[in-house]
């Protein structure tokens, strides 16, 4: 599959090999990469695929394993991101990392500044200034204080910075994830001017019209290792994301296929209509029955989350309305949902999920108790049955009510969690990501219970990034692209293809279904 | 795991106490008179008891991973309502009332800074901390107001075998054990303070629960400001209570308590509270010299907490396993 065809230079960076390990867990293993001067280069996977660490690598924030990377042909070995920089390879990050409250000037000259009798010279400096502006086109008061302008300007200071050093290699991690379309249109536009000066561009972004508009070359990583190296032109949006996201078969056979035999209760759990937060997710309708999974797919950044802390409460929505059981919720928060039945297990168990420093125990019945109040405590007997309960029935290891939350693997993590909401005994299930980073008998497990729950008549909304997951525990999915409900597939419609189409689909169709 | 944590602040305390001893030789003395028990160590209980209070306040605080450096303030703002309230010929009863209530409210205000407006605990309650000095300055106009009541001087001065101050405050510290212990308080408490988001989600009042520790933490120190006004039958707006909200952090911290938030140990502060105290006493007993006793409180502290830390523990005994490898190592689970 890996297109090898040059475009006659040498690369200017070429890595080989490159593994990068935390504690031992592997995140990049024996990752080739290449980039050549004049080119931008789309660096593409889902989240955990080892982008960013391989992007890290190169800049010098984390030092390889095992590998090595090749400077214009001189083996490099940087231990400090800036020696990265000074030796060319410049980095403009997702979120921008100037000094808001220094000068426009300052920023981009920063640890760079003329000097004069030992003092800055602040007039050289705001000519020089404008002078690297110039090159992409910026004209902005080089003295304005940089957070008086747009994250979109600030972004073009950002890559102004970059010139400073005379980049050779320019890294952007994913620049347009804040910016508009005009916005994008006008960073392509410098991109392309520096491209065309032989700077070559190290480009990420989940957005796939954006990479089909602007990359040379993509490669593709998955899970930390290496997918292939393609043009664009011989790689469709369809095995684009059939790269990213792999396919390989399925883990748990145990998991029947289910709709048919489970009668989707009459009465919705849930209906949304015209929910939508600004910059979060456009307007969507949704409705979710009792012991009906409801699947939802997209790439990363298409609302998935968005859309389920708007359903649980944990964002409040700007417009339309929600309804559990018939019943319109008005108030805001998180409680008055929980108080309705609907159990919202976050994506991000370290910030949103556990609480590490208490004990297993008071994580599982954490939702319980606070849901019964502070002045009613949970007697200590029912308490010891529900975790010895969920212990043995989800497998939680070490099988030790008293342990360190903090102290367990993160699969055994999510499954305190997800017993945490098993115990409210919700009518709504919302997982986002259940399964991400957790081993495979737990994912199995998980997607198990899932299953079950299901069968016992909850409703489940299971979001995540793996097709295969979504497909194989899923009565309908729900299909998301850049932050649209763009399908919604039921029964035998539901296939990993036809869920990757719909995701692949061209971005105009795809507003004019939501619209 | 708190014992162990507790195990240097205890040795602290002995070694202190064995400090007097050797220049006291009737430091440990106990007698009983006219039904009182008189000695050193009761003095070091009845002039702790504020400091004890404040800190019982200000370890719920810190378990929710804020602080409230208002509490000397409003100490003094007690004490002030308390004495003017009865130099103007008031009731004893009526300023204790009146003057509590105040605290409440203070503390009302400070929950709401934190909690509902999200401004950062140690500037929110930097606020009151300068700005109630003032207030109690413009109470008492200025002025130490001098009373003479005898049933207000029993908050402070009076005993009952022991001081009524340290019964009040043990009483209050046993009370809070209880309500966090026994109910779900004290769990709910950690958990907002380890992990607000991971709370909020699961359906806890974080905002509730933070907002009632400052009152709390507010009314211990109104309490406390009774109790030293009431100690010196008089309100000195300028000095009640001057620098108590660092005695009361300090013995929080001591007690293993981590300002990071989460787990707190009452035990732990009250032993915390016991060392500063036994400190601050130690410094007069011993005859350190005065321009300098603040040197001496901030040796001992810093090597108190030096010898609880983690860092300081292992680099002590990574040093003695093996000199060359030990920062190796950390650097390598660092990156």
């Amino acid at each position: 599959m890996t297109d090898s065809s040059a475009t006659g230079d040498n690369p200017v960076v070429d890595m080989r090999g490159i593994t990068v390990e935390f504690s031992g867990v592997k995140a990049l293993a024996d990752v080739d990469f290449r980039l050549f001067p004049g080119e931008v280069h789309a660096l593409m996977g889902e989240n955990g695929a080892g982008k960013s660490t391989l992007i890290k690598a190169l800049t010098g924030v984390h030092r390889p394993t095992a590998g090595t990377i090749l400077l214009k042909d001189e083996p490099v070995e940087f231990t400090a991101p800036g020696q990265a920089r000074n030796a060319g390879i410049s980095t403009v990050y997702q979120e921008v990392n100037l000094c808001p409250n220094l000068s426009v000037a300052e920023n981009i000259l920063l640890g760079h500044e003329p000097r004069r009798l030992g003092a800055i010279d602040g007039r050289a400096m705001r000519a020089r200034a404008t002078e690297l502006m110039a090159r992409i086109g910026l004209s902005i008061d080089p003295a304005s204080v940089l957070s008086s302008h747009s994250i979109a300007v600030q972004q073009l200071v950002a890559i102004t910075r970059a010139l400073v050093v005379d980049a050779c290699v320019l890294v952007l991690d994913e620049p347009t994830s804040s910016l508009d379309s005009d916005e994008v249109e006008e960073l392509f536009r410098i991109v392309r001017v520096l491209r065309d000066e032989g700077v070559a561009i190290l480009f990420v972004s989940h957005f796939l019209d954006q990479v089909y508009e602007i990359a040379d070359r993509m490669t593709v990583l998955r899970n930390g290792t290496l997918v292939g190296e393609y043009l664009p032109e011989n790689l469709d949006r369809m095995a684009l994301v059939s790269a990213m996201l792999g396919r390989e078969a399925g883990i748990l056979d145990e998991v029947e296929r289910r709709s048919e035999e489970r009668a989707p209760g009459s009465a919705p759990v849930l209906v949304a209509q015209g929910l939508g937060r600004t910059g979060a997710i456009e307007p969507f309708d949704l409705e979710i029955h009792e012991g009906e999974v409801v699947g939802l797919a997209g790439l990363l950044g298409s609302g998935r989350t968005e859309l389920a802390r708007l359903l649980s409460g944990a964002d409040r929505a700007d417009t339309g309305t929600l309804m559990v059981d018939g019943e319109t919720i008005r108030s805001r928060g998180p409680r008055s949902l929980i108080a309705k039945g609907v159990a919202f297990c976050s994506e991000d168990r370290k910030a949103e999920g556990v609480v590490e420093d208490l004990s297993v125990r008071a994580n599982l019945i954490l939702a319980t108790q606070a849901a019964r109040g502070w002045a009613r405590p949970v007697a200590r007997r029912t308490a010891e049955a529900m975790v010895a309960e969920y212990i043995e029935r989800l497998d939680i290891r070490p099988a030790d009510p008293d342990a360190l939350m903090g102290n367990l693997s993160g699969g055994n993590q999510q499954k305190v969690l997800l017993a945490r909401w098993l115990v409210t005994r919700p009518r709504l299930l919302i997982l986002d990501e259940p399964t991400r980073g957790i081993d495979v008998g737990a994912k199995a497990q998980i997607q198990k219970v899932v299953a079950e729950l299901a069968a016992e008549g909850m409703a489940v909304l299971f979001i995540s990034a793996e097709l295969e997951e979504v497909v194989r525990v899923s009565d309908r999915v729900v299909v998301l692209r850049d932050r649209h409900k763009v399908a919604e597939l039921s029964g035998a419609g539901i296939s990993v293809n036809s869920v990757m189409s719909a995701i692949a689909e061209n971005a105009h169709n795809g507003v004019a279904v939501a619209s | 795991m708190i014992r162990g944590r507790l195990l240097w602040p205890l040795i602290a305390l002995a070694g202190l106490i064995v400090l007097n001893v050797v220049f006291t030789p009737s430091f440990l003395e106990l007698r009983i008179q006219d039904g009182h028990l008189y000695g050193s160590l009761v003095d070091i209980l009845r002039n702790g008891a504020p400091t004890l209070l404040i800190a019982v306040g200000m370890t719920l605080v810190i378990a929710t991973r804020g602080i409230d450096l208002s509490v000397g303030a409003v100490a003094a703002i007690a004490g002030a309502i308390g004495c003017t309230w009865i130099a103007d010929g008031g009731d004893a009863p009526t300023a204790v009332l009146l003057a509590l209530s105040v605290c409440i409210l203070l503390g009302l205000w400070n929950g709401f800074l934190v909690s509902v407006l999200g401004i950062q605990p140690i500037i929110a309650t930097l606020v009151l901390m300068t700005a109630g000095r003032g207030g109690a300055m413009l109470l008492t106009e200025g002025q130490i107001v001098t009373i003479s009541n005898p049933t207000y001087r029993q908050i402070g001065a009076g005993f009952v075998i022991l001081p009524i101050a340290i019964l009040i405050s043990l009483a209050v510290l046993l009370a809070v054990a209880l309500l966090t212990r026994r109910t779900a308080l004290g769990m709910l408490i950690e958990a907002v303070g380890v992990n607000p988001e991971a709370s909020r989600l699961a359906g806890v009042r974080s905002r509730t629960i933070t907002w009632t520790v400052y009152v709390f933490a507010a009314l211990c120190a109104g309490v406390a400001g009774l109790m030293i006004s009431s100690n010196v039958s008089a309100a000195d707006a300028n000095n009640a209570g001057l620098w108590i909200e660092m005695d009361a952090i300090l013995a929080v911290v001591i007690g293993g308590t981590s300002l990071a938030g989460g787990r707190y140990s009452l035990t732990g502060t009250l032993v915390g509270a016991l060392v500063i105290q036994t400190l601050t006493t130690t410094v007069y007993t011993i005859g350190v010299p005065t321009n300098i006793t603040l040197l001496f409180k901030a040796v001992v502290v810093i090597t108190v907490c030096l010898l609880q830390s983690p860092r300081v523990a292992r680099a002590v005994s990574g040093r003695r396993k093996s000199p060359t490898l030990a920062p190796r190592s950390q650097k390598v689970a660092a990156g």
